[in-house]
């Protein structure tokens, strides 16, 4: 019997635009006083009405424009119903049948391609802060973060190790870095991951996801396990590949043993590693979704779209092709220098500069990843400069040079005499003999242009 | 003093010192406390608030005399405001023991745009909690009494508004209209109410009840006034994303008014009928051409109706938990608890489909078969409600029968279209008689001149209760 991982992941991530989701209040809250950017519509008061931010639009479109989404024409937004005391509308406002972006794919490293199944547009719930005051327990709700825009990626269950997976999630936040959408940090919340896992039980060792013999179509309701547990409040990616990892193992034991999995949330005990239960998924939510009233639909030419993706930056997998084929760099300089795009610019701007100053692009690549130098020259020019200077080699002065061309020339006479005999081929043997002499320590240009004045005016 | 029925007449009394603005709040104010405690039609009378903006309002026409009125066309106008129009600091409760003593921290954009003109603020008139009813019966501050005859009913929701306009505790009222509940009240109280086009005038700031269907109006004794009201209150505001500054429609030279048909078959009062037929041949004296139309799936509408408005209504009510203003759920009424388990229901996973799809689907030919007629005729005319008022407690046991008396309101609000109530007459009884006409989205100004063109030549419109 062949234990198959099957896992899937939703990725989170907090748009940086200035304003919040569906209003005006400032949308950067980290570390803000609590309740200090709120208004009518993002902590839902009686009468107060959304209305959408076209920049998260257009950052969700350029994020499913990375993936190689389909671009959706018509779009909409829809209520999900819920109660709990951060979402103050007793709804949140999502998308729900018809989401911005669908079917897409990443490539990983190897090859292996993992399908994009949606990009959709959201808005973040407030905070919960749990505490004592005055000796009682009591919640406190943040509304700063209620309304927030939230981007939400979802991929179809095509992983099967945790290395992808973590390969995966770091090309994402670079991806959203290099647009700069988001600043998608882990620490502070703006990017948030869940992880479906199950494990497939296989006789066979052939992988029944991917079979050699691809004549027949694949039906994955057939195939794919009928359970999902799913991994949530996780906050870095080491976390999720040790709670992957543990959750992988959990459920292959309880395969083996002959049981069921149930259907559930767990979250990840890092002093035990281990998953525990959160609560049980055994009957899906009914969140009563239906389109929002409030909102009209969302209607894109094809023009549109081909703008927004006219307008993507450089993604970080085409400059990661431009520096290994065009620069020939090693890929372990490229992965460090790309890991940070502000970085990479700076190496790219290094490099035009080093042209002109006959400074390749791997000695650049060399000085920054392994001696940091960058980080002292805040300015491309500087960091060339020092270069320049630290691979100047110390020629003999010119005084050394002369005396040196006046010994050669004195003791070469057959020599000498060859070349004012017109055989201009000498000046190459002289130069080397003047060369030798200096212990190899002249300049050839230097060397040349005195040694031809001392024959000329001879 | 006798108040004036009209903006012309009171801006002209004010203009020429007949009485001073703070008089005439004295006059609405004595009226008020005279006779309210027997119609209820106030939850909050917003009396210092009142008299603050009446001595800004004399100052003003000391200052600017004629000019005044220039800058500020309603100026001097004593308004009412339906108790789910949020006015900033002044208690707004929706009728409703979950709001309790809610002071609003914003105003709604309505109220800002109407006391921005010069509207002078009286106070929140009484509803059906939420908006939720036809006759003001469902309020949990107590019923509203209509002025005609106090053991009938006003209508509803808005069923203050119609009866603080009726008694003159104010000259503008305003209301919202998401199955009938401006037309309603107008009609049962004899006096004009507009609906206008869904996407005209902001919802931002009054609580929303169905917010596909809700419809932001007003109600006056005459069509010119609604018309000066509305120049004011529609267009785009920035804070309510359906809006649109669309191009209001120029009015034909010669109008064709359409008589659905099935808007009077069976089931519609002998006196409403003959008064409407009184009121197209004025119109045929006139000039007007009829003709019969047919909306076939109107016959849907109060399902279609009673399946969208109790969705969006269990989804717009969710917010009220007690934890960030005023009471949690429990407080909730039996009307309320009612379309909040119906929505649930209809929306639920399993049912969505056979409900709420459904219903959308139906009221999307609804709309074709609307814009279908319009393409022919200028205006429909039909009656607001099959009955004229009703008495208290007649269908508070039967909340279905109570629904079916919105069966002729519901075509407006599921299309979009505008709609104006105007009154034309009484009962043997002498309880109010009216009728509406309906007009294509954007085409208010067709309805107000035809509007005008009836009450040029009748005063159904300046009879008022003797109370």
């Amino acid at each position: 019997m062949n234990y198959i991982p099957v896992i899937g992941l939703e990725v989170h991530v907090e748009l940086s635009t200035k304003s919040k989701m569906f209003c005006c209040c400032p949308a950067e809250h980290f570390a803000k006083q609590p309740n200090t950017q709120v208004c009518p519509v993002c902590m839902g008061l009686p009468g107060a009405l959304p209305i959408a931010n076209k920049e998260a639009i257009e950052d969700t479109i350029k994020m499913g424009h990375a993936f190689k989404c389909k671009i959706a024409k018509f779009s909409k937004f829809d209520r999900k119903h819920y109660f709990y005391p951060d979402l103050p509308k007793a709804y949140q406002i999502s998308q729900y049948d018809m989401p911005l972006c669908t079917n897409g794919v990443a490539q990983l490293l190897d090859g292996t391609p993992i399908r994009i199944r949606r990009i959709h547009l959201e808005e973040d719930t407030g905070k919960l802060q749990h505490t004592r005051l005055d000796g009682k327990r009591v919640s406190l709700i943040d509304f700063n973060r209620s309304s927030v825009p939230l981007m939400e990626m979802v991929t179809e269950p095509d992983f099967k190790d945790v290395t992808s997976i973590s390969e995966f999630l770091r090309e994402v936040q670079l991806i959203v870095r290099y647009m700069g959408i988001s600043s998608a940090d882990m620490e502070k919340g703006s990017m948030r991951l869940e992880a479906n896992v199950s494990i497939l039980e296989w006789e066979s060792p052939e992988d029944p996801l991917n079979p050699e013999d691809k004549s027949e179509p694949l039906i994955y309701s057939e195939i794919l396990p009928d359970y999902k547990v799913e991994l949530k409040n996780i906050n870095s990616f080491k976390f999720l590949e040790k709670a992957i990892t543990a959750e992988l193992k959990r459920q292959e034991e309880l395969l083996r043993g002959g049981k069921k999995i149930p259907q559930e949330t767990r979250g990840y005990d890092e002093v035990h590693d281990e998953t525990f239960s959160q609560r049980s998924k055994e009957d899906a939510k009914d969140y009563r979704y239906f389109p929002e009233p409030d909102l009209p639909p969302m209607r894109f030419t094809n023009q549109e779209i081909e703008v927004i993706k006219n307008g993507l930056p450089e993604l970080p997998q085409e400059k990661r092709k431009r520096f290994v084929d065009d620069l020939q760099l090693s890929e372990h300089y490229v992965d460090t220098i790309i890991s940070d795009k502000v970085r990479a610019e700076y190496f790219e701007n290094a490099v035009s500069v080093g042209a002109k100053h006959n400074v390749g692009a791997k000695t650049i690549a060399d000085l920054m990843v392994n001696k940091n130098l960058d980080s002292e020259y805040p300015e491309a020019e500087g960091l060339i400069l020092k270069i320049v200077e630290l691979t100047k080699r110390s020629f003999a002065d010119a005084s050394d040079v002369k005396a040196a061309i006046d010994e050669v020339v004195r003791s070469q006479e057959k020599a000498i005499n060859d070349y004012k005999n017109g055989n201009a081929n000498v000046l190459g043997f002289l130069i080397g003999q003047v060369q030798k002499m200096l212990k190899g320590q002249g300049e050839p240009k230097v060397i040349q242009e005195l040694l031809l004045k001392n024959l000329q005016s001879n | 003093m006798d108040i004036p029925l009209t903006i012309t007449e009171t801006q002209k009394g004010l203009l020429e010192k007949k009485f001073s603005a703070v008089e005439l709040v004295d006059a609405y104010l004595a009226r008020i406390n005279t006779f309210d405690k027997d119609i209820n039609s106030f939850i909050t009378v917003s009396e210092d608030l009142a008299y603050e903006q009446a001595k800004e309002t004399d100052k003003k026409i000391a200052e600017l005399g004629k000019k005044a009125f220039e800058e500020f066309p309603l100026l001097g106008v004593v308004t009412a405001y339906k108790d789910i129009f949020l006015t900033k600091g002044v208690r707004t409760i929706a009728a409703s023991k979950v709001l309790d003593s809610y002071l609003p921290p914003y105003s709604a954009t309505v109220v800002e745009r109407l006391t921005d003109v010069g509207a002078i603020c009286i106070g929140k008139t009484n509803l059906d909690a939420w908006a939720h009813g036809s006759s003001g019966e469902n309020s949990q501050m107590g019923a509203t009494k209509n002025p005609w005859n106090k053991e009938y009913v006003p209508g509803g929701s808005s069923s203050g508004s119609g009866a603080a306009l009726s008694a003159n505790f104010a000259l503008l009222t305003t209301g919202t209209d998401t199955c009938g509940s401006i037309r309603l009240p107008a009609n049962y109280n004899g006096v004009v109410g507009l609906k206008p086009t869904y996407g005209a005038v902001s919802r931002y700031g009054i609580i929303a009840m169905a917010s596909s269907l809700d419809s932001i109006g007003h109600l006056t004794h005459s069509v010119t006034d609604a018309r000066k009201v509305f120049e004011i209150t529609k267009g785009e505001d920035r804070k309510d994303g359906t809006l649109k500054n669309a191009k209001f429609k120029m009015p034909n030279a010669k109008f064709k008014i359409g008589i659905p048909k099935e808007f009077f078959g069976e089931g519609v009062d002998n006196e409403v009928r003959k008064n409407i037929e009184g009121v197209m041949e004025y119109y045929k004296a006139r000039g007007v051409e009829f003709v019969e139309v047919s909306l076939p799936h109107t016959k849907y509408g109060i399902s279609v109706y009673y399946i969208i408005q109790p969705a969006e209504v269990s989804s717009n009510l969710g917010r009220y938990d007690g934890i960030r203003y005023g009471n949690d759920r429990s407080h909730f009424g039996a009307e309320a608890k009612r379309r909040i388990m119906l929505g649930s229901y209809v929306l639920s996973s399993g049912y969505y489909d056979a409900y709420y799809l459904k219903a959308m689907k139906v009221r999307t030919i609804i709309c074709n078969e609307v814009n279908h007629v319009f393409e022919d005729v200028d205006a429909m005319i039909a009656p607001v409600a099959p009955t004229p008022p009703f008495k208290l407690g007649a269908k508070v046991d039967d909340p279905l029968q109570m629904y079916l008396t919105d069966i002729f309101a519901a075509t407006a609000n599921l299309t979009g279209i505008p709609s104006v109530a105007i009154p034309s007459g009484f009962t043997n009884s002498g309880l109010p008689l009216g009728f509406q006409l309906m007009g294509s989205r954007f085409g208010e100004n067709t309805l107000f001149d035809l509007g005008e063109m009836y009450q040029k030549e009748t005063d159904w419109h300046l009879k008022t209760p003797k109370l």
